[in-house]
């Protein structure tokens, strides 16, 4: 396993509540790889993801990005993200399945890429989750740290989805 | 029958915006607004805030320029721990502009390379399918490599001087807290190709000459598409050389006059006020001295190349004569040409920081000053979109008890309008549909000025287009959406 590149990604503004929750993540998982001596397992966080995270995942072999979404879920769920040309009406972040595709058209590299999408319900301007949204978190850090235990094996696919 | 046609909001623009257009009974246009929501929340949120906290707060502000909100913030909080500009130490003051340079050149590569480059490869009324970052990497992947590298580059220069990507802490009232490192200062300088400084002005040069290619062939279009003439306002340096990071303010008229002759930005409020109108959310900025109906300016690259006189660097200034011969001096109207300005910038951002990293003091050296408190600062920087205003005001327990800001894209606000009413207007008359090409052509005029309205919105990653046709009774007519 110490040859299976991963990463752990998680985006948002910890300024703005709930939408910390994917830098709450890494910093979970980057404590968690501390102790346990684990050297194949990377993390990265950022306020948006962007052109250049293109070149940041092709060196992986699995790539989990981790986001807070308002969608109708109960706390958290893993999807995985295919790479798609479809861009959001916005110039200064990109979706997760875009990176994917760019990564693919520069370094011909495909990774599994993944996104945990985190339930957050405030996302106002103050630093710290809501307790709910810390709830979520710890729910998802189990998780997450389960399947990269045994990544190719455990992960269980919630639902499938071209982009988001 | 007249009638009223929606775009919203702008595609790819940061944040939340609509565009109006409303037609007279021949389907002429009469009237067009850019309406954008502002967010005002946080000049309330910061109040009662210890002032030191400042710069590291106002990153909560927007994720995509928080350097420059940082740095503005910073620079206010130095007047404020009375330690003026020209009092910073020289280790503070040049790691922060190396903050800054890295800031702009990351940021106007990605407006270069993902917005500007496949409308100059496509074609601007090209299929919207093709005329993509993703078609560019398909056709012209070199090209695309250098994009997400030039960025990269830009960024990691950011990680090494802020300390971190989220809620950078680098710069502090009266200095920095770190140094670069002597690992740092190697790796940008004699990095592996591609990610050196060197690389990064070879690719900067080769972005200026794919640009002027395209221009050569198509002059027509990108000299007259939506060519307003303005004012023009930026910091300039005290000689009045181009400088991003600190200087006074100067405006020029059209014809080039200085309307606003070097002024000491901590008494800004003497020259500029901003102008309510029912309705817009955003702000309307203008000179005092001209008034409200004329006294609207431009800011940002164009801007900043009409109000200086020179760029202290060899290869931009070479670049920056050829720019101003163009126009024989004279300030240069085309709002097409923010591309080629931007892209001068950008080639003089990556000699800035050859410069820096070249400068022992980024290693060593005094961090921080003190001086004698105030109780009020303003911190004036020129972000990547153009000139941004941090007005604060303490209390005497160093609780911030008054917060102004005015971001660039609020200074943009009244130029952005006209240029979308020029180009409804070259496009749209005689027509009651919007045709793809006609949205795209509104959308082209908007992105030449980069606006980044983040601060508006929060990443819930719900921003669908949304197009509505009204006839005169406001009534609505066709509605097109895509999610």
């Amino acid at each position: 396993m110490e040859n299976y590149r991963i990463l752990i990604y998680g985006y948002g503004n910890p300024g703005r509540r709930d939408d910390g929750l994917g830098p709450a993540l890494v910093n979970l998982v980057e404590k968690w790889i501390e102790i346990e001596n684990i050297s194949n397992i990377s993390v990265d966080s950022n306020y948006q993801l962007n052109i250049e995270d293109a070149y940041t995942i092709h060196n992986f072999d699995l790539v989990i990005f981790a986001d807070a979404t308002v969608e109708d879920i109960e706390n958290f769920m893993l999807s995985r993200v295919l790479p798609s040309s479809k861009t959001d009406f916005t110039m200064h972040s990109v979706h997760p399945a875009f990176v994917l595709d760019l990564c693919t058209q520069l370094y011909e590299k495909v990774p599994d890429v993944f996104l945990l999408h985190l339930k957050g319900y405030d996302f106002e301007l103050k630093e710290g989750l809501t307790k709910r949204a810390e709830e979520n978190l710890k729910e998802a850090f189990h998780y997450v740290r389960e399947i990269l235990v045994n990544p190719v094996k455990d992960i269980q696919i919630n639902k499938v989805i071209n982009t988001i | 029958m007249g009638q009223k046609i929606t775009i919203e909001p702008v595609t790819r623009v940061e944040g939340h915006g609509k565009v109006t257009i409303h037609l007279d009974d021949e389907n002429k246009v009469v009237q067009t607004r850019l309406h954008i929501v502002e967010f005002r929340g946080f000049e309330r949120f910061i109040q009662g805030r210890p002032y030191w906290e400042a710069p590291v707060l106002v990153q909560r502000l927007c994720g995509i320029c928080p350097v420059s909100h940082h740095l503005a913030a910073v620079k206010a909080m130095d007047v404020i721990v009375g330690v003026g500009p020209d009092q910073l130490s020289p280790t503070a003051e040049k790691m922060r502009r190396l903050m800054h340079y890295g800031q702009f050149f990351q940021s106007h590569s990605l407006h270069f390379f993902h917005l500007a480059s496949p409308d100059l490869l496509f074609g601007i009324y090209a299929d919207p399918t093709k005329r993509n970052v993703l078609e560019v990497a398909k056709e012209f992947k070199d090209l695309a490599v250098q994009g997400v590298m030039m960025r990269k580059f830009g960024q990691e220069i950011i990680e090494a001087t802020a300390g971190k990507k989220i809620h950078g802490t680098g710069a502090i009232p009266g200095g920095i807290n770190k140094h670069l490192t002597i690992e740092e200062q190697m790796k940008f300088l004699i990095g592996k190709d591609p990610m050196n400084i060197d690389q990064m002005i070879s690719w900067a040069q080769d972005a200026l000459e794919l640009f002027k290619g395209y221009h050569k062939e198509n002059k027509n279009l990108i000299d007259n598409f939506a060519r307003f003439p303005s004012s023009h306002l930026s910091l300039v340096r005290k000689d009045g050389a181009l400088d991003i990071y600190h200087g006074v303010i100067r405006a020029v008229d059209k014809d080039g006059n200085k309307i606003l002759h070097d002024v000491d930005y901590q008494h800004y409020l003497d020259y500029i006020a901003e102008e309510v109108k029912s309705w817009s959310y955003m702000k309307f900025p203008f000179l005092r001295s001209i008034g409200k109906q004329d006294g609207w300016y431009r800011v940002g690259p164009l801007a900043r190349l009409n109000t200086c006189d020179f760029i202290p660097t060899p290869l931009a200034q070479k670049e920056f004569e050829l720019f101003k011969d163009y126009t024989n001096g004279k300030p240069n109207d085309m709002s097409m040409h923010m591309h080629w300005a931007r892209l001068i910038e950008t080639l003089h951002a990556a000699e800035m920081i050859k410069e820096l990293l070249n400068d022992p003091d980024i290693l060593e050296g005094e961090r921080v000053r003190k001086g004698t408190k105030t109780i009020e600062g303003v911190g004036l920087i020129e972000a990547p979109r153009g000139t941004l205003f941090h007005h604060y005001r303490i209390n005497k327990d160093d609780q911030i008890e008054m917060a102004n800001l005015i971001v660039s894209t609020t200074n943009n606000n009244e130029p952005m309008n006209r240029a979308v009413e020029i180009v409804a207007k070259d496009h749209m008359n005689g027509h009651e549909v919007i045709t793809e090409g006609m949205l795209n052509a509104v959308e082209t005029a908007i992105r030449a000025y980069d606006p980044c309205l983040s601060c508006a919105t929060h990443a819930l990653g719900k921003m669908p287009l949304e197009i509505s046709l009204y006839n005169s009774n406001e009534k609505l007519i066709d509605q097109k959406r895509s999610d």
